[in-house]
């Protein structure tokens, strides 16, 4: 999971006092102070599952492309974000510097339900613990030993879900063991992901109950550098093919300056990560959502592993309409591979 | 334009009476757009707390012994899913000052929960990190260098002395770590059913409350402005009066020279008009003055009577501006319709003669005085038959209008008959005289009488009210020190150390209740010599402390008695105890909310988890001190936890005493209206009169006497008014005390009566008039022999 929300800490940095948008003021922002990502250092778990107060943002974020008792697809979305408004480490209680937002959402083919949460640090009213592995925002809550065998719970207005999500596979890291390089400027992250949950639950919409099944996809990233602001937004997917493989590709759109990357995880576990150019990201369709041109259709290839798909949003309309709006929703697979993902756009 | 001309010369001939016109429009403007204005400010300011601080418009979880609780409750209730949002309040003491300190959360506050007007990027570390505050513009200024937060933000929607800051920074600086005081519930949130233990859930307070309680009070603040306008008016009419009575001779003149009549009545029109606005103009800014004069007071008394937040400063409004100039034109338009009325049936040959003009007024007067006299009948009336504030109100504006009327009647009544009895001539010419004079002045000796009699019961009723309130303090405050305990705990250990140190104490708990849909308080009360010996009940059964004590009988506030109608012996339902019997009513004065008084015991048995923290604590006067000292240093309670008996009565006086400022500020202007009413009378009067004097200084008077007179003749009128205006403020604060104060607090108080201050008001009245008849009568005694001599050259 790439760049994708380093706009919305930013923003949510300028703005989160007031629960409203404000729009982008203020965000002239430094990173002076913070942890800066370096390549070389490995990840080491459990202990990097935690928050990393040092570096300025870090989201946990889940996506699970789900079918229910009632044969239809859901899609469930849960994401944690940390946002450091300082790199000051010794405050305490409520001077803690740092601001906690969580989004949720649970989408069908004919509805999508979605929630925003805020929190301060240093309360314990949101937080994120390595070992057990825990993230929590109000309510929400991700709970487990460690990320291979964890319950989801999330809710919002007239939507909620409880799901248990199970992996026997390794993490993969993004990039460079973990380091993910963002632009060609070189900024970076550390990135990595469990990309094959196995998931079973259960999903409410409005009064009505459905059990469901499917699979689940955690990222988590932490860096403290901002994008460079010739790009605007970003679109992003990760693909879980019926053949077993994986793919995750993003693209930051620039002016007229795209840059690409991913990473191929395979059915037996080898993983590749694909620098700028070797992945592209086309928009085949666009649909009218929330009075914006969105694509909701796609066409993603990666030529060196015989991928060319089309993407294909199960419910066009899955628009975030939180502080920072943004487009996240299921998608269906065809082409030269079949099956499920999630796809993320913002900046449009 | 020689129309105009020939009548703006009149003006330039007479400059005093053109400033009096002039002051006169502008002043009662100014005193009505200047309370009304103040109205305004106070009614935008609640308005706009109640939209910014929509605190107190959620509902909130509180801890039942209102103290404050710990964060952890606000986290376990988050993450429970209920998103509640914690603040801290408490006064922050430094060496500068006091002030009201707020702390919110603004990531957890629901919208607009937070009073702060963080809009622009970046503002959120500030604030986090205790380096940024909000404050009213005012508060920012008392803020000084050196403070703890550095840095204050100016927002005018913030009540003022309030600064709210970030919960993190409100709980270092009023050394409350990890403690809140209470937890606000967006709207439409239900709760959880079971609180944890300790917290209680409050309803929202209703906006309207504080608009209700301040309602008679800024009713009072009308009335007093529509009273200043009317007395204001008073001068406009008689300066406008008198202007066109002077100018007759040059309307005649102007007719015979072939100026149509509504030619001449459209340049007198555009005159009138012109002389408005101008006046208009200069009232609005000087009822700005006056506003932002009284508003400080203003505000204090609406703080400390209903803690209704006004903000102290004004802004001079487009629509005020409208306002004060409309009603400066309908005024003069209304002071002047009588003069246009004898200018359109003016004869064009008859001669305007002054003692004509007396005889045909003696009809008018017989008119003026049948209306006087229904205006009283229907204040009768509407004290005996109608009930509620504007009733009251009426009732007064009937009464005082009704007695103005009547009083040329009257004066020129008791002028005739004194006249008849009178042997010498001098004497029989200085009351003859005197009668004549009087349709002159009777406009200016209304505005005196009202103004007086506005005085005397207005001080009657303060003065009355203060008594009551003294006594009924001291009834109250019969113990010599209260203590406060911060918790059930420590109220517990409290009660041993006292009954170790063989001090007796009284319990002063109480829950809140509703009763009827409405707040209530319901106390316990411990029978014990003191009560049954200082209290005075308004009403009782008999042995009522007895019955109390029995437990199936309660005591309830007049408040409650007034509004249910509930007296001694009645049944009253309350929550939890089922019916009991009204056993006695108690005054209350002060107090907006109903009370219900049962025996203690009654309340630990219906209440069991009471907060138990408030206590009387019995110590004779002397050793007050010391016990004080060692609550403090020995049992280690705070020092505001301990109040003394003398201090709760200070306060409660000062709180009392502020309330009428406004009143009396008023009073005072009133006055000084009515007297300027008085000169302007005079004044002009003084030139008109010369034809009939001449003939008396031709008779060998001399300008001295003839001065004396003049002083003596203003002098006894102003005498005989205020012998009329005290039955007549007497009257006045009746209504007030027993029609308006009952419909306005729900309490009746008993008057009493304060000669004292009728001399002291009789002096002042004099003075008045010895001020406002001293030019004109040293005009006379200077005048010059031949202006007198010309009198009989110009004979008409």
């Amino acid at each position: 999971m790439s760049v994708r929300h380093l706009i919305a800490l930013l923003v949510l940095l300028a703005t989160a006092p007031l629960a409203q948008a404000q729009g982008f003021a203020g965000l002239g922002t430094e990173a002076e102070g913070f942890t800066q990502p370096r390549q070389g250092q490995s990840l080491e778990f459990p202990r990097d599952h935690g928050a990393h107060p040092d570096y300025r943002i870090e989201w946990w974020y889940f996506t699970a492309n789900l079918t229910g008792e009632d044969g239809q697809d859901y899609g469930a979305q849960w994401t944690l974000f940390r946002n450091a408004l300082s790199p000051e480490q010794s405050a305490t209680g409520w001077q803690t510097p740092q601001v906690w937002m969580g989004n949720a959402a649970l989408s069908s083919a004919q509805s999508h339900g979605f929630a925003q949460l805020l929190a301060r640090g240093g309360t314990g009213q949101a937080g994120a613990t390595s070992s057990p592995f825990n993230l929590w925002i109000d309510d929400w809550e991700v709970k487990g030993k460690d990320p291979s065998n964890i319950s989801v719970t999330a809710n919002g207005e007239g939507f909620s879900y409880d799901l248990h999500l199970n992996s026997d596979r390794p993490l993969v890291r993004h990039g460079d063991a973990g380091y993910s390089v963002k632009s060609r400027e070189g900024r970076a992250s550390y990135y990595y992901s469990q990309p094959a949950y196995t998931v079973e639950g259960q999903v409410q919409i409005g009064d009505r109950t459905v059990k469901v099944t499917g699979h689940a996809w955690y990222d988590h990233e932490w860096s403290s550098q901002p994008l460079s602001w010739g790009q605007i937004g970003w679109d992003w997917v990760s693909l879980t093919f019926d053949s077993g493989d994986r793919l995750m590709a993003f693209r930051l759109r620039g002016d007229g300056d795209d840059y690409t990357s991913g990473t191929w995880i395979g059915a037996g576990g080898a993983v590749e990560s694909f620098g700028d150019g070797h992945i592209s990201l086309i928009p085949r369709q666009t649909s009218q959502v929330a009075g914006r041109e969105v694509p909701t259709s796609w066409t993603v290839q990666l030529p060196k592993r015989g991928v060319a798909v089309e993407v294909e949003a199960i419910n066009p309309d899955t628009w975030m309409g939180t502080m920072f709006p943004y487009w996240e929703g299921p998608v269906t697979i065809e082409g030269s591979h079949t099956g499920r993902g999630y796809l993320e756009m913002t900046g449009y | 334009m020689i129309v105009l001309r020939a009548l703006l010369s009149h003006w330039l001939q007479r400059p005093v009476q053109l400033a009096s016109l002039l002051l006169g429009l502008a002043l009662a403007t100014a005193l009505f757009s200047g309370v009304q204005a103040i109205n305004a400010e106070a009614r935008a300011s609640y308005a706009r707390a109640a939209a910014m601080l929509s605190q107190d418009q959620l509902a909130r979880i509180k801890a039942a012994d209102n103290q404050l609780f710990s964060q952890e409750h606000f986290v376990a209730l988050r993450r429970a899913g209920w998103p509640v949002s914690p603040v801290l309040e408490g006064s922050l003491r430094l060496e500068q000052g006091r002030w009201q300190v707020i702390g919110v959360d603004p990531v957890s506050a629901p919208l607009g929960a937070a009073p702060v007007q963080m809009t622009g990027a970046g503002e959120l570390l500030p604030f986090i990190e205790g380096r940024v505050g909000y404050a009213h513009p005012q508060t920012v200024a008392t803020w000084g260098q050196g403070a703890p937060v550095p840095e204050l933000v100016a927002s005018p929607d913030i009540i003022p002395g309030v600064i709210v800051l970030d919960i993190g920074t409100a709980q270092r600086l009023l050394r409350a770590s990890g403690l809140v005081s209470h937890l606000v519930v967006p709207e439409g949130i239900t709760l959880p059913d079971a609180l944890p233990d300790g917290l209680v859930l409050t309803g929202p307070k209703a906006a309207s409350d504080v608009a209700q309680l301040t309602d008679s009070f800024h009713l009072n603040l009308t009335a007093f402005g529509l009273l200043s306008f009317v007395v204001g008016l008073f001068i406009v009419h008689s300066a406008v009066g008198l202007a066109f009575e002077q100018r007759r001779a040059m309307f005649r003149t102007l007719r015979a020279l072939g100026v149509s009549l509504p030619g001449l009545m459209g340049w007198l029109m555009a005159e009138l008009l012109a002389l408005a606005l101008l006046a208009g103009a200069a009232g609005v800014v000087l009822g700005y003055l006056v506003a932002s004069f009284l508003l400080p007071d203003v505000s204090a008394t609406l703080r400390g009577l209903y803690g209704a937040p006004v903000a102290g400063n004004l802004t001079l409004s487009p629509a005020w501006w409208a306002g004060g100039l409309a009603l400066a034109l309908v005024g003069a338009l209304l002071a002047a319709t009588q003069s246009f009325w004898r200018l359109l049936r003016l004869p064009l040959l008859a001669p305007a003669q002054p003692r004509a003009w007396m005889r045909a007024s003696a009809l008018g007067l017989r008119w003026q005085a049948a209306a006087g006299v229904a205006l009283l009948v229907i204040c009768l009336m509407l004290i005996w038959s109608a009930d509620g504030l504007v009733a009251g109100f009426a009732a007064l504006g009937a009464l005082l209008l009704g007695a103005a009327l009547i009083l040329p009647v009257g004066l020129n009544t008791f002028l005739a008959l004194v006249a008849g009895r009178a042997r010498k001539v001098t004497a029989q010419w200085f009351w003859a005289d005197t009668q004549q004079q009087l349709p002159g002045v009777s406009l200016a000796l209304m505005a005196l009488l009202l103004a007086l009699s506005a005085n005397i019961g207005v001080g009657t009723m303060v003065s009355s009210f203060r008594l009551t309130f003294t006594g009924w303090l001291d009834q109250r405050l019969s113990s010599e020190l209260y203590v406060t305990a911060r918790t059930q705990a420590e109220g517990a250990a409290l009660r041993g150390w006292l009954g170790e140190k063989g001090v007796d104490y009284l319990p002063i708990w109480h829950v809140d209740i509703t009763h009827r849909g409405a707040p209530a308080e319901l106390y316990g009360v411990q029978d014990h010599p003191v009560y049954r010996e200082n209290w005075q009940l308004l009403r009782a059964v008999e042995d009522p402390w007895d019955k109390l004590s029995a437990g199936d009988h309660v005591f309830i506030n007049e408040q409650l008695a007034r509004r249910e109608n509930l007296w001694p012996g009645d049944q009253i339902a309350l929550p939890r105890a089922g019916p009991m019997r009204v056993g006695a009513v108690y005054g209350d004065y002060g107090n907006p909310l109903a009370q219900v008084y049962v025996s203690n015991n009654r309340l630990l048995a219906l209440y069991p988890d009471v907060p138990r923290l408030n206590h009387a604590v019995r110590v004779a006067s002397e050793e007050a001190a010391a016990l004080r000292d060692a609550l403090v240093r020995d049992f280690g309670l705070p020092e505001r936890q301990v109040v003394d008996q003398a201090t709760v009565k200070r306060a409660s006086l000062q709180v009392f005493d502020r309330t009428f400022t406004v009143t009396a500020a008023l009073n005072v202007l009133t006055m000084a209206v009515a007297g300027f009413a008085l000169l302007t009378s005079l004044l002009t009067l003084s030139g008109m009169r010369l034809p009939q004097l001449a003939p008396v200084w031709a008779m060998g008077l001399t300008r001295r006497r003839l001065a004396l007179t003049e002083l003596a003749q203003a002098l006894m009128l102003s005498f005989i008014v205020m012998l009329c205006a005290v039955p007549l403020g007497l009257a006045l604060s009746w209504v007030l005390l027993n029609v308006v104060n009952v419909a306005a607090f729900g309490w009746q108080l008993p008057m009493f009566l304060f000669p004292g201050q009728w001399l002291q008001l009789g002096a002042l009245a004099i003075l008045v008039a010895a001020l406002a008849a001293a030019w004109p009568s040293w005009r006379l005694a200077r005048i010059p022999p031949a202006e007198l001599l010309k009198v009989f050259a110009n004979e008409r």
